[in-house]
C-alpha cells in the first residue's frame, strides 16, 4: 500500500537531506512567509512543505502530476483535508498509546507482542475510516495520483483482509500454549528457536508426508523448581521473539504508510493554505508551464514576488519579461528600484513551478532546472571591509562545490567587496565559467562595468533589464529591456539615507562610475 | 619451531627492562593473550647466536607476507578456541552436552588443520622452520589418524544438524516431539502485513542472553530429543569414546609458537601504519661496528603513532675504535630517548624480531646493563652517590668486553666537579674494558675524552632554541647550547616569549621534514 501522491511510481524520501545551499535559498528569497503561509501554524506542515518546496523535481512530466493532483484537491478540498486528518489521528493514537501503556521501552518479547498488538487493532480502525472516505468520494476525482490512492485502498483494503488480520490478532493472545521448532546448538541446546502455527497446518502436512500419529514425550517442571520454571519462561520468550518482532514490525509499517501519507497529503493542504492566503488578498496565479532543460525558457507576465505579495500591505507590482533562448539575465539600474525583487521573483516562481505549485503570475513558463543556488549580498557582509570579498567568495566557492550543469544561479550584488575594476573581473569569470557549464544565470548589480562586460561578451545568450525610473525621479518598479547605463542611481538613495553610507566608505564604488 | 628455547637467563627482573621500556613492550605485545607467558619468556631471553637470530628473522619475514600471516593467524586463533572448548568440557555436567561439545571442538580444528594445510602447501616459504612445519603439517593430514578424525567428524555434524523438534509448552508442561513441517507463524504475520512495507523495518528482536552451557530444563528436553533420534545420539557417543583426544602435540605446540610472531608483527603494526621503518638487522656476535639509520624508541614511537603525532628518527654509528656515544645537549632534547633506543634496538634484535629503523647492523651482547637517573632522585637525598658508586661498581665488575653498559644523567646529582672527575673515571674505564656503550651527561669535557669516545648531542634549531627537533647528531660538545636550553626550560628566550605572546606555530611544525 503506497501512497504516491508526489511521485507516480515512488515515495518521497522524507529522510533525504536538503540540497546543498537551501540555508542561503531559504534565507535569500525569504521563503519563510511562504512556508509560514503554506503551514498555517502547523508544524508538520511547516517541514513537508520545506522539504517538498526545495526538493526540485526537474521533469516537466512529473511537475505535471504533482499540478493535476493538485487540481483534485483545489476542486475537493474537503476530502483531501479529511484524508489528511485521519492519517495525524492515527499518529496521535499510537503517540498516547505508547506515553500510556509503555513508556516508550520495550521489556519483553511478550510485552513487545501485546503493544504491537494493541497498535495494530488502533491503525486497523483508522485504516477503516479511509476505506469509507475512498468508497464515498472516490467519483468526481481525475488526477492519476487521487485515483490511484482510492483504488489501492478499496482493493487492498478489501472486508477479507480485515477479517484475516483480527483472526492474526486474536491468535496472537496465545491462549492454547505455544509450539516452537528447534534444532540442535553446538553443545546440543536448543537453537534457532522459530514459532510455528499449530492447528490445521500441522494435520494437514502430517497426512501429506504420511506420518502416522507423533511420537511425543514429556516432562512437567516441579511445582517448587522456580529456576525451572524461569527458564521454561525464557525459552517461550525466545519462541514468540520473532513474532513479536513481526507484529511490532507490520505495527510500524503501517504507522510509515500513516505517516507517509500524513506527510503527503500534508503538502497538498499546505497548498491549499496559501491557495486561500493568496485568494484572499486577490494576487493572480497560474498553473506554470515547465519546460524541458532545454533551450533556455523564461517568460512570464505579471510575475509578482509571492513572498512580498503576502507580507506587503499595498499592491505588488508585477513584471512581463520574454527572455526566450537567453542564458543570463543582467538586471541593472535604479537602486532600490525592484531589482532584488524580480530576481527574487523569479527564484520563488522557479521553485514553486519545480515542487508542483501553482506561481503568483497571470502567465509563467520556464525550463526546469537541476538545482537554485543563491548567491545575494548580505548585510553581514556590508560591515566588515577588510575580509569582504573573502568572505563573498568562501561562499563562491561552496557553491561552486555543489552546482551542476542545468542548474539555476542567481546573483545579487555580488563581487561587490572590492573595487569595481577587480569585481568586473573576478565576476565575469566566474559568470562565464557557469555559462559554459550551461548553467542559467540571473544577475542584479548596480556596477557598470561588470553589466557592461555581459552584455557585450555574451551578446546573444544575454537579457539586459533596467529598473526604471518615471519623468518625476520616481521609480515605478517595472524592469524595462534596457542596456545597463554607466550610471547608477546610488547617489540620490545617499541622499536620501543620508550618512548611511558614511559608516562605510570602502564599499562606496570607485568615483569613476558614479558619473 | 625452537622459538621457545629454555631461558638460562632472563632479563625481566633486570633494571633495563625498565630503563629501555622493554617492560612496556613486552607487556603490550604479550597482552592477555593465550600465550602470554611463552611470548614474555621469548621476549625476555635474548639470543647470542647470529644463526639463532636468523632462524627467527626468516620466519617473520615470512610472516610479512599478509597472505600467509592472515592464514596462520586464523589457523592460531582456531586452535585457541580448540583448547578453550576443551577446558570448558571438564565444567559440563550433562552427557548430551559434553558430547556435542567435544564435536565441536573437534569440527574447529580439523578445519583449522586442513586450511591451514592448504595455505602452506601453496606458500611460498623462505624459512627453514616454516618448511619443516609444513612437511610436518601435510604428512599430518595425510595419516589416516586424522583422516579418520574429519571424516567422522564431518559425518556426525551432519547427523545431528539436520535434527530438527518442536517443543510445546503450556504452562508448566513441555512436550518434545519431532518437526513436521508446521508453518512459521512469524512469517505468517508478517506476510498478513507485508502489503504496508515501507522500507527497512526496526528491529524489534530482543537478545536474549543464554546463561552459559546447559541447564536442567534444556538437559530433559535434550534426553528427550536423544529418545527421538536414537540412531544419531549412539553413533555421537561411540564417536565420543573414539577421539577423545584428538589434538596432535606438534600442531598444538607450533600454533602456539606462531602467536609470539604474530603478536610481535601485530604491536608494530600502527607504527608501520604511521609511516615508520623497521628492518632485519645484519647480526654479529663479533662484530662491534654497529650502526643504524632511521631508527627510534619502539614504546614512545607506539604511543606517538596511536595519536598520530610525529615520530623523530635518528642515526648512528661506531666505526673503527669507536665503543661509546656520550651524549650532551639541551634537557629534553631526547638524549634519554636517544640512549634508550640504542639499548632497545640491540636487546630486540636479539629476539629476532625485526627493530626500528630502515638499516640497521648490530652487535649481540652477552649482557646488557643499565644504569638511568631517575628524576625523582636528582633531589639528592643523602647516600645517594654513595649507592650509585656501589651499583656502577657492580656493573663494571660484571660487564665484559662483549657487553652492552647505557648510563643516563649518572652523577647529575653532584657538583659540576664531581661529575666531571667521576665521569671520567667511569668512561676510561669502559673504554679499557672494550665494551660498547651510552654516557649521557651535562659535562661537555666527557665527550672528548679520545678516539673510542663519539660526541651526540641533542639540537636545537639554528636562531630559535625555543625549538627543539629531538635530533640526536653526531657533532662536537657545545657548552652554549646547553646555556641556552636552560634558559629555554623556563621558557625565557626572547624567541619563546614572542611566540608565547602572539601567535605560536606547533612544536612539531619543523620536526616533520627532519623526522621521517
Amino acid at each position: 500500500v503506497k501512497a504516491h501522491l508526489l511521485y507516480r511510481d515512488r515515495d518521497f524520501d522524507w529522510e533525504a537531506g536538503l540540497p546543498p545551499g537551501h540555508e542561503d535559498l531559504i534565507q535569500d528569497l525569504e521563503l519563510g512567509t511562504l512556508l509560514q503561509a503554506m503551514a498555517d501554524g502547523d508544524k508538520l506542515l511547516h517541514e513537508v512543505s520545506t522539504k517538498v518546496l526545495l526538493t526540485c523535481l526537474d521533469d516537466p512530466e512529473a511537475i505535471r502530476y504533482r499540478q493535476q493532483v493538485l487540481a483534485d484537491c483545489l476542486a475537493h478540498p474537503e476530502v483531501i483535508r479529511q484524508i489528511h486528518a485521519i492519517t495525524v489521528g492515527a499518529l496521535e493514537d499510537r503517540r498516547r498509546m505508547w506515553l500510556g501503556s509503555y513508556g516508550g521501552s520495550y521489556q519483553s518479547a511478550s510485552s513487545n507482542l501485546s503493544g504491537a498488538v494493541s497498535h495494530l487493532e488502533g491503525y486497523v480502525a483508522r485504516l477503516r475510516q479511509l476505506r469509507q472516505i475512498a468508497d464515498g468520494n472516490a467519483a468526481p476525482f481525475r488526477s492519476d495520483g487521487m485515483r490511484r490512492l482510492f483504488t489501492t485502498l478499496q482493493r487492498d483494503l478489501g472486508d477479507a483482509y480485515f477479517e484475516e488480520i483480527s483472526d492474526h490478532l486474536k491468535q496472537l493472545r496465545f491462549r492454547a500454549g505455544v509450539l516452537v521448532s528447534a534444532r540442535l546448538d553446538r553443545d546440543n541446546s536448543p537453537d534457532d528457536l522459530v514459532l510455528r502455527a499449530s492447528g490445521e497446518a500441522r494435520r494437514r502436512w502430517a497426512e501429506r508426508l504420511g506420518i502416522g500419529p507423533r511420537t511425543a514425550y514429556s516432562f512437567t517442571i516441579a511445582p517448587r523448581d522456580e529456576a525451572g520454571s524461569q527458564i521454561v519462561a525464557d525459552l517461550t520468550s525466545r519462541g514468540i521473539n520473532l513474532v513479536a518482532n513481526a507484529a511490532a514490525q507490520s505495527a510500524d509499517h503501517i504507522g510509515s504508510y500513516f505517516t507517509m501519507l500524513r506527510a503527503e497529503t500534508g503538502f497538498y493542504v499546505g497548498c491549499l493554505n496559501l491557495a486561500d492566503r493568496l485568494a484572499a488578498k486577490e494576487i493572480p496565479v497560474t498553473v506554470p508551464g515547465p519546460a524541458p532543460s532545454a533551450p533556455f525558457t523564461f517568460s512570464c507576465t505579471d510575475l509578482r514576488d509571492a513572498c512580498l505579495a503576502l507580507q506587503s500591505q499595498d499592491r505588488v507590482v508585477g513584471n512581463d519579461v520574454q527572455a526566450n533562448g537567453k542564458q543570463l539575465i543582467v538586471i541593472t539600474g535604479a537602486n532600490s528600484g525592484g531589482k532584488s525583487t524580480f530576481l527574487r521573483s523569479a527564484g520563488v516562481a522557479q521553485l514553486m513551478m519545480q515542487c508542483g505549485l501553482f506561481v503568483t503570475a497571470r502567465s509563467y513558463q520556464a525550463n526546469v532546472t537541476r538545482g537554485i543556488f543563491t548567491h545575494f549580498i548580505r548585510e553581514e557582509d556590508s560591515g566588515m571591509t577588510s575580509g569582504r570579498l573573502d568572505d563573498e567568495l568562501r561562499r563562491m566557492n561552496t557553491i561552486a562545490g555543489q552546482i551542476t550543469p542545468g542548474c539555476l544561479m542567481l546573483f545579487n550584488e555580488s563581487f561587490a567587496g572590492t573595487n569595481e575594476r577587480e569585481g568586473a573581473e573576478i565576476g565575469h569569470q566566474i559568470v562565464r565559467a557557469l555559462l559554459e557549464a550551461q548553467i542559467k544565470v540571473f544577475f542584479v548589480t548596480h556596477r557598470y562595468a561588470l553589466a557592461d562586460r555581459f552584455r557585450r561578451q555574451h551578446p546573444s545568450v544575454t537579457l539586459s533589464l533596467r529598473a526604471e525610473r518615471e519623468p518625476d525621479g520616481r521609480r515605478n518598479y517595472q524592469l524595462a529591456v534596457k542596456d545597463p547605463l554607466p550610471t547608477s542611481y546610488g547617489e540620490d538613495l545617499y541622499h536620501q539615507l543620508g550618512g548611511w553610507l558614511d559608516e562605510d566608505q570602502a564599499s562606496i564604488p570607485a568615483s569613476g562610475t558614479r558619473g | 619451531l625452537e622459538a621457545a628455547q629454555a631461558a638460562p637467563e632472563r632479563n625481566a627482573d633486570r633494571p633495563c627492562a625498565r630503563d629501555l621500556n622493554l617492560d612496556q613492550i613486552v607487556a603490550a605485545v604479550a597482552g592477555d593473550r593465550e600465550e602470554h607467558d611463552l611470548i614474555t619468556t621469548v621476549l625476555f631471553s635474548p639470543l647470542h647466536e647470529a644463526g639463532a637470530v636468523r632462524y627467527r628473522q626468516e620466519v617473520f619475514q615470512d610472516l610479512e607476507d599478509p597472505g600467509l600471516a592472515g592464514a596462520v593467524r586464523r589457523f592460531a586463533g582456531q586452535m585457541s578456541e580448540v583448547r578453550a572448548h576443551l577446558r570448558q568440557l571438564g565444567e559440563m555436567r550433562y552427557r548430551h552436552q559434553r558430547e556435542g561439545w567435544l564435536l565441536d571442538a573437534a569440527a574447529i580444528y580439523c578445519a583449522a588443520v586442513a586450511s591451514l594445510a592448504g595455505h602452506l602447501t601453496s606458500a611460498r616459504l623462505g624459512a627453514h622452520a616454516l618448511q619443516a612445519f609444513r612437511e610436518y603439517v601435510v604428512s599430518y593430514v595425510a595419516s589416516d589418524g586424522f583422516t579418520a578424525l574429519a571424516r567422522d567428524t564431518h559425518t556426525r555434524k551432519d547427523a545431528l544438524g539436520k535434527i530438527r523438534y518442536c517443543t510445546r509448552i503450556r504452562g508448566d508442561r513441555v512436550e518434545v516431539s519431532r518437526y513436521t513441517g508446521e508453518a512459521d507463524y512469524s512469517a505468517a504475520v508478517l506476510d498478513t502485513f507485508d502489503r504496508f512495507k515501507q522500507g527497512a523495518a526496526k528491529d524489534y528482536l530482543l537478545q536474549y542472553r543464554l546463561q552459559p552451557g546447559m541447564n536442567h530444563v534444556t538437559a530433559q528436553i535434550a534426553e528427550l530429543v536423544a529418545r527421538l533420534f536414537p540412531e544419531e545420539f549412539t553413533a555421537l557417543t561411540e564417536y565420543c569414546r573414539q577421539h577423545a583426544a584428538f589434538v596432535d602435540d606438534g600442531i598444538h605446540q607450533a600454533s602456539s609458537e606462531l602467536r609470539f610472531y604474530l603478536a610481535y608483527l601485530d604491536y608494530i603494526a600502527p607504527v608501520r601504519a604511521a609511516g615508520l621503518s623497521f628492518c632485519y638487522p645484519e647480526v654479529s656476535a663479533s662484530s662491534q661496528e654497529v650502526r643504524a639509520a632511521g631508527t627510534f624508541d619502539l614504546a614512545l614511537a607506539r604511543k606517538l603513532a596511536l595519536v598520530r603525532e610525529p615520530v623523530v628518527t635518528n642515526d648512528f654509528a661506531l666505526d673503527g675504535p669507536e665503543r661509546i656515544f656520550v651524549v650532551t645537549g639541551p634537557n629534553q632534547g631526547g638524549k634519554t630517548t636517544f640512549a634508550r633506543t640504542f639499548g632497545q634496538l640491540h636487546h630486540l634484535a636479539a629476539t629476532g624480531g625485526p627493530v626500528p629503523g630502515s638499516a640497521a647492523r648490530l652487535f649481540l651482547p652477552d649482557r646488557i646493563f643499565t644504569h638511568f637517573e631517575k628524576e625523582e632522585d636528582l633531589a639528592a637525598m643523602t647516600g645517594k652517590l654513595e649507592d650509585d658508586l656501589i651499583r656502577i661498581g657492580q656493573i663494571l665488575r660484571a660487564a665484559t668486553p662483549a657487553s652492552i653498559v647505557i648510563m643516563n644523567e649518572t652523577f647529575a646529582s653532584t657538583t659540576v666537579h664531581d661529575a666531571r672527575f667521576l665521569g671520567t673515571k667511569l668512561i676510561t674505564k669502559l673504554i679499557q674494558l672494550g665494551a660498547l656503550g651510552v654516557y649521557v651527561t651535562f659535562v661537555d669535557e666527557l665527550a672528548s675524552l679520545g678516539g673510542q669516545v663519539v660526541s651526540m648531542m641533542s639540537t636545537i634549531v639554528p636562531g630559535n632554541p625555543a625549538e627543539r627537533t629531538y635530533q640526536v647528531v653526531r657533532k662536537p660538545a657545545d657548552g652554549l647550547a646547553h646555556a641556552l636550553a636552560i634558559a629555554e626550560k623556563h621558557g625565557v628566550t626572547y624567541e619563546q616569549l614572542r611566540e608565547r605572546l602572539g601567535a605560536s606555530e606547533s612544536r612539531f611544525a619543523g620536526e616533520r621534514g627532519d623526522g621521517a
